[in-house]
């Protein structure tokens, strides 16, 4: 196990995708405190940031005690192992990420989980926006793994997801499963407005008050519970809406009835 | 200055020389017969190619379409970033770079030449002023003039002169180089909503039809004298079936060719080359194509070949843009030009596994192999629409080894790899063919007199490529010839050496050359049509020319006009 504890208070935005357990395998303190990292335009060495230290060399843990809220892209890329950060995160954590942990005890900025293909990421916080999401203008978002966010999120998760899972134990924005294509959003709490635009296929699940449909949704059923992943189910009971049309999508919205009456307007149409 | 590149395997076909060990002499950024050797820098280039700079007849490098496409594409420029140097500026973009990295890009690649074929007049400001600061290259830029309101009412009312000096009065004022011809009447069509889907379909609102387009600005084009023929992108471009299209387009003007002249290039002839019904009966058309050229001397094509990379497609054809849009879902950019012509830009990617994208692989390399004559076929990918002109080492690979065919065939759609044609072919082209269909054919058929040859007289202008062609053989060893390609070993613009071993070690400014096309009368800018700017044009007529000083290295050329 490596810990990594910052020298300062960072001021600039720190690019570090050289943080991720692959990339310490192998290597004593000394050797992974010369990997390169971008503090604002300076190319800078790990340990002119970080404070290195390791104990169980055997196990591939990389340990982040302290606020990295200015450290962009920690575990880009990672394949196995595990990263723990006890403190704030920066944005893009995970980003391309294929297997491993990430668990982060603070809040995360945005595009966390970006294009990520396998692994799993918790956050025991906030998640900013565009959690799962692609890089601005790409559609090659979340394909598989695991989101799971105690806290709230922020607006546009889960856009462009073609596949994995997101789990949000608290509020989420607005714009969930914009363009999404297949996996699953599960919101335990409230959902902001146009949840789910565009969606050609896939679940979203709010299981708090939902502000309203887009009118590019149509009713379909209601039904007592719903599967979220592959283990876990829900209890509702849940209207199930099926959109976007104007995409010519089969995406479904379940919506729990219960703590939605203003859309109770939609039985009549069943 | 004065410059000797020594002993070097010199590839010059305008001249004859095929590989002979010869010494360039460079003097004042023109090439000589000999230099003072005892004054001269001598680069000793023993063992290596050396070759013309390249010179690229179509590649969407600048302008308003350009720049919109690098706007719509953030994930583009994402993973495709460099840094800046002592000599170059920082830039981004794989398929859309941004426009100092154009220009070192392709003075890595050992090009100094490169033709923007694509400006809506309107937006000539803008091309400009991007072309400005595309450093290195010389460049020019096609002004679009099939579905110019003009064009349409001089084409209607029969009155040719009034054409030619109107053609001459459009490449003045915006500085240009080439008559552009895309979907002819189809565009003008496009700005309400339609298209026309054959050469005899009326154009909406002008009662003329496209054959009279293409026949009007090719005997105005001959009028004028201008250095290249008129410039077409031909109507059903990227529909299966099209190839028919392409050999009309071709026949209309069969008549009007004199003198074994070139008179018609149809430009990224690949998407023009597609046979069948529907996409489920889509084969390549090719052989078609390739057996009315061998027998034709009016018409010079070039390839548009496709590179299975996510690259962005950028046409003036806006029906054939949105068509592409119904197929992919991905996003898209339209514009309507004013009066003048109209936009389209989609994100795309050619898929190997792909049956209609492997087969448009085969059939752009097809029309290279099956077309005998090498000056007559051209080496592009019509960047970025087919792929990224940085592929060109591949192509030039694919083209000099069956090997290199094969390797990549394997990897395709197997249902694409048995029905086409391109298995069957064994022709390899040598270094002088590359020569030919990458820097000499273009620049003859350009008219470029001092480009694409390294006899006295003409433009330093020079490639040298790491490779040895007494000790490699490219038909095996092609994977040797596309790293060499690649990064040239020493490119040299204008007696000046820009790029050493792929390194940018000069930015000097390229030349952007234009027009002056002289009428016996000056064109007629009646007071009708002055009114008219102020009736359809949100730019007042006298805003409108783009004016020489606009550009910052100015290089007219002159041009008798015949009428």
């Amino acid at each position: 196990m490596t810990t990594l504890t910052p020298l300062r208070r960072f001021t600039f935005p720190i690019l570090a995708e050289c943080i991720s357990p692959d990339n310490f395998t192998g290597k004593t303190c000394k050797e992974a405190g010369r990997l390169n990292v971008w503090e604002g335009n300076k190319e800078k060495k790990l340990s002119d940031l970080f404070k290195i230290a390791e104990s169980e060399p055997e196990t591939a843990t990389i340990t982040i005690q302290g606020d990295v809220s200015k450290v962009r892209r920690i575990g880009a890329n990672m394949k196995t192992g595990a990263i723990l950060i006890n403190g704030n995160t920066g944005s893009h954590l995970g980003e391309e990420m294929r297997g491993g942990r990430i668990i982060v005890c603070g809040n995360v900025g945005g595009w966390a989980g970006s294009m990520m293909r396998n692994g799993v990421i918790e956050i025991h916080g906030d998640a900013g926006d565009y959690l799962g999401a692609p890089y601005r203008g790409s559609t090659q978002a979340m394909r598989g793994g695991e989101i799971v966010v105690h806290g709230n999120v922020g607006n546009e998760a889960g856009c462009h997801m073609k596949g994995g899972v997101i789990k949000v134990h608290g509020s989420a924005g607005q714009f969930i499963g914009f363009h999404m294509s297949d996996g699953t959003v599960y919101v335990e709490k409230d959902c902001q407005s146009r949840i789910g635009a565009c969606m050609t296929s896939g679940k979203i699940i709010v299981g708090g008050v939902l502000e309203s449909v887009l009118p590019t949704f149509t009713i379909d059923c209601i039904r007592p519970k719903v599967k979220v992943g592959d283990e876990e189910a829900v209890e509702g009971p849940f209207y199930v809406f099926l959109g976007d049309i104007v995409e010519e999508g089969d995406g479904k919205l379940y919506v729990r009835k219960e703590k939605n009456p203003h859309l109770s307007h939609f039985e009549k149409l069943l | 200055m004065e410059l000797l590149l020594r002993n070097g395997f010199v590839y010059d076909p305008v001249n004859g020389v095929k590989g002979d060990r010869m010494d360039i002499a460079i003097k004042d950024g023109k090439i000589v017969d000999c230099v003072n050797e005892s004054k001269a820098e001598v680069l000793d280039v023993t063992s290596m190619v050396v070759m013309p700079g390249g010179v690229d007849i179509h590649s969407h490098i600048a302008g308003s379409e350009v720049n919109t496409g690098r706007l719509i594409r953030p994930e583009d420029h994402f993973r495709d970033c460099e840094r800046k140097t002592a000599v170059t500026r920082s830039g981004v973009g794989h398929s859309v770079p941004s426009t100092f990295t154009t220009g070192y890009r392709y003075a890595r690649m050992g090009y100094t030449t490169v033709m923007n074929p694509s400006m809506s007049p309107l937006e000539a400001k803008h091309t400009h002023e991007e072309l400005n600061d595309t450093p290195i290259i010389d460049k020019a830029t096609y002004p679009l003039l099939g579905d110019w309101w003009f064009t349409l009412e001089y084409v209607k009312n029969g009155d040719l002169k009034g054409l030619a000096r109107h053609v001459a009065w459009m490449i003045n004022c915006t500085k240009g180089y080439a008559v552009k011809i895309v979907n002819p009447g189809g565009l003008e069509a496009w700005g309400f909503g339609n298209n026309v889907h054959s050469l005899d379909d009326q154009v909406p609102r002008f009662s003329t039809t496209p054959r009279e387009i293409i026949r009007g600005l090719c005997k105005a084009n001959q009028l004028l004298n201008l250095p290249h023929t008129i410039h077409v992108h031909t109507n059903n471009l990227g529909m299966p079936g099209n190839y028919v299209t392409a050999l009309e387009t071709m026949q209309c003007v069969e008549d009007l060719a004199t003198d074994d002249k070139p008179v018609i290039h149809i430009t990224h002839c690949q998407f023009s080359a597609f046979k069948g019904e529907d996409w489920r009966t889509f084969e390549s058309g090719s052989e078609e194509i390739a057996n009315y050229v061998n027998c034709h001397s009016h018409v010079t094509v070039d390839m548009g070949q496709v590179i299975f990379a996510d690259t962005t497609t950028m046409t003036a054809d806006g029906p054939f843009q949105y068509n592409l849009y119904r197929l992919t879902g991905h996003k898209w950019a339209n514009h309507d030009v004013e009066t003048e012509t109209t936009a389209g830009i989609v994100p795309f990617r050619y898929r190997r596994k792909n049956y209609v994208h492997a087969t448009q692989w085969a059939i752009g390399l097809e029309l290279a192999l099956l077309i005998r004559d090498p000056w007559k076929v051209f080496m592009t990918t019509d960047h970025p629409n087919a792929g990224p002109f940085t592929a060109y080492p591949r192509i030039i690979a694919w083209l000099m080894s069956k090997k290199a065919r094969e390797a990549t065939m394997k990897r395709i759609n197997p249902h694409a790899a048995r029905r086409g044609l391109l298995g069957s072919i064994d022709r390899e082209l040598d270094f002088s063919e590359i020569a030919i269909a990458t820097r000499a054919g273009q620049a003859k058929a350009l008219g470029l007199r001092n480009k694409g040859h390294l006899g006295a007289g003409a433009d330093a202008d020079i490639a040298v490529y790491d490779v040895n062609p007494e000790t490699t053989d490219p038909s095996r060893e092609y994977r040797t010839v596309r790293k060499a390609l690649r990064r040239a070993a020493y490119t040299i613009k204008g007696g000046q050496t820009v790029a050493k071993s792929g390194e940018i070690v000069a930015s000097p400014d390229g030349s952007t050359f234009w027009l002056d096309v002289k009428t016996a009368e000056p064109a007629e800018v009646g007071e009708e049509m002055k009114a008219k700017f102020r009736d359809y044009w949100t730019v007042e007529y006298e805003n409108y020319p783009v004016p020489e000083h606009y550009l910052s290295v100015s290089q007219p050329i002159t041009v008798k006009a015949g009428v």
